[in-house]
């Protein structure tokens, strides 16, 4: 990798002045996509401002009818969290399967949001539950916070600290992995809350998506025989040596009612 | 742009001067001459390289130097309490034949410990496959690395470790 | 004293200790003072002319000592790398031999060529270096698939030494004779497969560092070879013109090869001839974008086989076309994998009377192919078992019946194939029934049809292997063109404290041989195991060997170690009679002692060892003193491992995923020294056949020629939760020809799994009407077939 100046700031305020001094800055949270991608050369940080010193960015907290989960806070943590998997199982279930073991040492949800790649885990998870993205300069609701292919609604210098997650009646995360990589090829997050049903696709496209159709018949009947026949169409999603695009979008259906079914038990 | 760092290695508190670019597993095989710990891929993928960071297993070719600053780093020369008291994973791995080129083992017995740990010493053969996602052994087939791991899990429950 | 660790035993490995406790010692482990590192620009292009390179702005780069293109190579008249392996066409004439420069000097013939060596104080200078460097290329348009590579108008890798990309068109059987039989044919099955294209994926990546004494003129080059000695040979005798006596080759602790680390490559040819250049030590360690770019790939083939059949089943002749994948040069031993090692295989453990392969081997603009564990016998297999499986369908014949109606029976041995090989011994009905045994054959349709009712589609696959492994009677490969001998060296060399070095010219790089060559000179000297030390891997200090690979350490290794053990003791017996005064034919040796016949007179192996080497009461006169015999041995046969895998999956028709659910292997390996070790060859090899089966493929983009599959990202490795655990069996007859009675047991399983998976993937699948799916049958490819089969049962 090319070197780089290294910070390690002790507060957000600190965090957001180094990133803002520099052209270059990027931060980095778990590290987990920028370490490698520094180690193939594809990026080139004039500065890199590591958020692992920030305390006040991790933790899990239940405010009311939300899950408050912190940016810096790490895979794992969210996987074995009582209060994550009292209130909203399906997404300890998520964090529990993003990567391997190591990687969710490290790994934070801050990071992967941020990074929206799009074949993350975490983005369907924000979609489907509509989540709440807090930055230090405001607030996103999730259907306006992922743009598109590794892009968000985050502006320079901004930085995610909390993702607010109401309690869902209902909710389940299923996902067919990459059989080399093991991220998403299509991973559909399903979720029953009191602003309605959201069904949200993440992998299987250039950004995680909602299959309106589907959330349109389960709100009419959530079981997976209403959405047997919704068939999504092929266009635009991605396509790779490990599935075509034709394939994919085979796959959201049978994911999508894998996830009802898992949702109803 | 270099950096003072220190951090406390299987006990040892070590020092050094590395690049901000440095990996912890650089630092650990060219600074500290640590060659136990291996790298085997690029793409952070391979679990050759994993050692534990303040009790964790953690992939040290995907974690800069600097990130482990003030950090208890354990490697898989600081298991074995001598030289004829290996770790119960190391026996176990011996006792089942888990290993063959020796290469990607230093990275499994760390995943193998941080993992029956976890699961509060309790494992079946479903979630000891699982739970090797980050590790690849190309000579053994795992059959004999799953054996050995659900068999230190007992071992090392009775062993206190 | 010796049970516990004789033949035979569980003997727990004397190399865990080291590799348990992070003592290793991996080539990129070594600690070398003033190393330099160096860094390989390789060639972003499948095939391009190189207009120009400059590297002045490089060389200016921090911390660069050094950088080397293909003319500094031409300049210094070093020689290219060597093809081994001289395979005559069908016309009698040798294989074309496109030459193999060391680095790329006009042209670059594949993703990764080599095109500049960079040297620089670290790793990181020289890759900041690299680019730096400015290549001009001209981009010409790619020869990458390989159904296509022969055609007319393929874009050539070599036009003027190999016209239209073939190497050679080779064959062996007679047509008129196969064509006659299959006139005659009651049922013909056809099938048409293509053998994926696998990297090798040791997970040490391949390193070399070298060393130049100036004082002595001497090199010392680490590598991470299979065969030091024969690396050393290769590069002094063809490409550096060091003198072999100059040039010291250590393969220290390696971290798997797999064939991959057989070869000599262009890296540790450059490392060592830049050491002396730079005055400093180099280093080079793989990063593994490049092990997958560069290692040599294995498999590749496009094959279309015919069986004919008479009206009861049995085999009346074979007919197999293959075109083999050579990559954009010949690596070590390309041209050997797909003919001797692949057709002479195709006999298969069945009295096929009449056989015909064709195989025409073909450049492509891909990474150089050649042997990868198994190497031609797992192609073989693959062919013969397909095709057998199919044939059973077809005619609706129990799978294992079919099988067992075509063995060769016990009394044909030795038996004489209709491909060249004689098989020495086997037994194979007894095979296939211990694997039915334990994989429940019988209970089968139950498990089907619960599967079923879970809406699983669940198939079970045969795959009855033959391989010829233990290379090989010198002479047999110097008459088929191989460029060595095939013998192995041992030395026993005792120390006079009674403990023993076994230095041996095989190399372990994950097969213990530090174990299981211990055992067996623990059982024939009753020297206690813990005295006894293997060596290997260092052209200063072992005899020159072969190295490891075709399953032969043991089979070729071992008995040449058993030899010099029987020179050990006929010298022992001597001076032990000198000591006893008793005759020499009166002596007896037994669990380490030597007795006079009939009394309780005795002379311990230690005793007599000493006195070799404190000769105060010694025959000096008829006996030179000293305990340390070399012998050499040149096998008389290949071995001829055989056996049976049955494989039952379970196929998901919703997404396409296959799971194995269960796998059997049963073996016969002739005797066995360490069934621990041994069952962990096999369940090793059964994951690499399992991977070429179900996940593991090297694409190349068809326009670009790009490696697609370059990294774990892409190229499915078989990982822990991929496969179950696995029920092995053994039945034994003995190898008749070599001291052990053994055979090779390393690459049984990766030959046999992938025919036994892919079987049971298209028992699963034939009830909707499937009969082809391509390997690797991979959830896409899987769900691919059952959609086109369901489009078809519309229609």
């Amino acid at each position: 990798m090319y070197d780089f100046a290294y910070h390690r700031p002790k507060s957000l305020s600190e965090a957001v002045g180094l990133l803002k001094g520099k052209d270059e800055a990027r931060p980095m949270s778990g590290g987990m996509t920028l370490i490698p991608t520094l180690k193939q050369r594809l990026a080139r940080p004039s500065d890199v401002v590591d958020l692992g010193g920030v305390k006040e960015l991790a933790g899990i907290k239940v405010e009311g009818n939300n899950v408050v989960i912190g940016g810096m806070t790490r895979h794992a943590e969210v996987a074995t969290s009582a209060d994550v998997k009292n209130a909203i199982p399906a997404l300890a279930y998520l964090a529990g399967h993003i990567g391997d073991p190591q990687v969710r040492n490290r790994g934070t949800m801050g990071g992967s949001v941020a990074n929206n790649d799009p074949a993350a885990d975490y983005p369907a998870a924000v979609v489907a539950l509509n989540a709440t993205v807090t930055t230090n300069t405001g607030k996103h609701a999730a259907d306006s916070f992922f743009k598109g292919l590794f892009e968000t609604a985050l502006g320079e210098g901004e930085l995610i600290t909390s993702i607010s997650f109401p309690k869902a009646e209902k909710a389940a995360y299923i996902k067919f992995p990459n059989p080399a990589s093991r991220y998403a090829m299509v991973g559909v997050f399903v979720a029953k809350t009191a602003s309605g049903v959201r069904v949200a696709v993440t992998g299987a496209g250039p950004c995680v998506f909602r299959v309106k159709a589907m959330e349109d018949a389960l709100s009419k009947n959530f079981s997976s025989a209403a959405i047997k026949d919704i068939k999504i169409p092929a266009d635009g999603l991605n396509s790779d040596i490990h599935g075509s695009a034709e394939y994919r979008a085979h796959l959201v259906g049978v994911m999508a009612r894998r996830a009802v079914d898992a949702a109803n038990k | 742009m270099t950096i003072s760092v220190a951090m406390t290695v299987n006990g040892k508190s070590v020092s050094g001067k590395v690049e901000a670019r440095t990996l912890l597993v650089q630092f650990l095989r060219e600074h500290l001459g640590m060659t136990g710990t291996h790298v085997g891929c690029d793409t952070s993928q391979c679990g050759a390289c994993v050692v534990h960071v303040d009790g964790k297993s953690i992939k040290s070719c995907t974690m800069l130097a600097v990130q482990a600053e003030g950090a208890k780093v354990t490697t898989i020369e600081g298991l074995a309490a001598s030289a004829d008291k290996l770790h119960p994973m190391q026996e176990a791995f011996r006792d089942n034949h888990a290993l063959q080129c020796g290469f990607c083992t230093p990275g499994m017995v760390m995943s193998a410990i941080d993992m029956v740990k976890r699961h509060n010493y309790q494992l079946d053969e479903a979630t000891v496959r699982r739970e090797l996602e980050g590790n690849l052994c190309r000579c053994t087939g795992y059959h004999n690395i799953v054996k050995a791991i659900l068999a230190a899990a007992p071992a090392m429950k009775s062993a206190g470790v | 004293m010796t049970a516990e660790t004789g033949i035979g035993a569980r003997v727990k490995r004397k190399e865990d200790q080291r590799f348990l406790t992070g003592t290793g010692r991996y080539v990129d482990d070594l600690p070398l003072a003033r190393a330099t590192y160096a860094y390989f620009l390789r060639s972003p292009h499948a095939h391009a002319k190189i207009k120009s390179i400059d590297v002045s702005a490089a060389k200016a780069m921090p911390g660069v000592v050094d950088i080397f293109t293909g003319k500094d190579i031409a300049d210094a008249k070093v020689g290219g790398l060597i093809c081994g392996w001289v395979v005559k066409d069908k016309h009698g004439e040798p294989h074309k031999a496109p030459p193999h420069p060391v680095m790329a000097l006009d042209t670059v013939r594949y993703v990764g060529d080599t095109v500049a060596m960079i040297v620089a104080n670290t790793h990181d200078e020289a890759k900041d270096a690299a680019e730096a460097i400015k290549v001009d290329y001209d981009v010409k348009p790619a020869n990458v698939d390989l159904a296509r590579a022969l055609d007319k108008g393929a874009p050539e890798v070599h036009a003027a030494e190999a016209p239209g990309n073939l190497i050679y068109d080779w064959e062996i059987g007679v047509k008129a004779d196969v064509d006659a039989a299959f006139a005659k044919a009651a049922h013909v099955t056809k099938i048409d497969i293509v053998n994926n294209r696998l990297i090798p994926n040791a997970m040490e990546p391949r390193a070399a560092a070298a060393e130049y004494d100036k004082g002595t003129g001497n090199y010392t080059l680490w590598s991470t070879s299979q065969n030091p000695h024969v690396l050393r040979l290769i590069l002094s005798a063809f490409v550096l013109g060091i003198p072999e006596h100059k040039l010291r080759v250590i393969a220290p602790d390696v971290g798997g090869g797999f064939g991959s680390k057989i070869f000599c490559y262009n890296e540790e040819t450059m490392v060592t001839w830049a050491a002396s250049r730079v005055g400093r030590p180099i280093k080079w360690t793989a990063e593994r974008s490049e092990s997958f770019m560069t290692d040599a790939h294995g498999r590749d083939h496009v094959t279309h086989a015919e069986l004919a059949l008479d009206k009861d089943g049995k085999f009346l002749a074979l007919k197999v076309e293959t075109i083999a994948n050579m990559g954009a040069y010949l690596s070590t031993f390309s041209t050997a994998v797909p003919t001797y090692l692949y057709a002479t295989l195709l006999a298969g453990q069945y009295t096929t009377p009449v056989i015909y392969a064709n195989v025409k081997a073909a450049l492509t603009h891909t990474a150089p192919v050649d042997a990868y564990r198994g190497a031609g016998r797992p192609e073989a297999t693959f062919v013969i078992e397909s095709i057998v499986s199919k044939a059973a369908k077809e005619l609706k014949m129990d799978t294992a019946d079919l099988r067992r109606k075509n063995f060769i029976p016990k009394e044909a041995f030795p038996y004489q194939t209709p491909v060249a090989l004689q098989y020495d011994s086997g037994n194979y009905p007894p095979i296939i029934d211990e694997a039915i045994k334990i994989a429940d054959y019988k209970g089968f349709e139950g498990r089907r049809a619960e599967a079923k009712s879970r809406g699983k589609l669940r198939g079970i696959g045969f795959s009855s292997y033959i391989e010829a492994c233990g290379l090989a009677p010198s002479q047999v490969i110097g008459q088929l063109g191989g460029g060595v001998g095939q013998w192995e060296s041992a030395q026993l060399k005792f120390n006079p404290t009674g403990n023993v070095q076994i230095l041996t010219g095989a190399h372990s790089h994950g097969q213990s041989h530090e174990t299981t060559f211990a055992q067996l000179i623990s059982d024939k000297l009753g020297v206690p195991f813990e005295n006894i030390e293997v060596v290997h891997g260092d052209t200063a200090t072992t005899p020159f060997g072969m190295g490891s690979y075709g399953s032969r350490s043991l089979a070729v290794g071992g008995s040449a170690i058993m030899k010099a053990a029987d020179k050990i003791i006929a010298k022992g017996r001597r001076i032990a009679a000198h000591l006893m005064e008793a005759d020499v034919a009166d002596i007896e040796f037994e669990n380490g002692t030597f007795k006079v016949k009939g009394t309780d007179k005795n002379v311990p192996l230690a005793q007599a060892v000493f006195a070799a080497y404190v000769p105060h009461n010694y025959p000096l006169h008829e006996l030179e003193p000293g305990m340390d015999e070399n012998a050499f041995y040149d096998p008389a046969n290949f071995v001829y491992p055989a056996g049976t895998q049955i494989c039952e999956v379970e196929i998901d028709p919703d997404t396409g995923v296959v799971e194995v659910v269960n796998h059997t292997a049963v073996d016969d390996f002739g005797n066995i020294i360490n069934p621990m070790i041994v069952e962990g060859q096999v369940h090793g090899g059964i994951v690499q056949g399992v991977g070429q089966a179900l996940l593991e493929n090297a694409v190349y983009d068809k326009e670009t020629g790009q490696l697609v599959s370059g990294s774990y990202m892409d190229y499915t490795m078989p990982r822990a939760d991929d496969v179950p655990s696995f029920k092995l069996g053994y039945k034994v007859t003995p190898c008749p020809h070599n001291p052990l009675g053994v055979k090779g047991c390393g690459e049984a399983g990766a030959i046999a799994a992938p025919a036994a998976v892919m079987n049971a993937v298209h028992d699963a699948l034939a009830p909707l009407g499937v009969t082809h799916v391509p390997m690797p049958a991979t959830p896409l490819s899987v769900w691919q077939t059952i959609q086109g089969a369901q489009r078809k049962a519309a229609e």
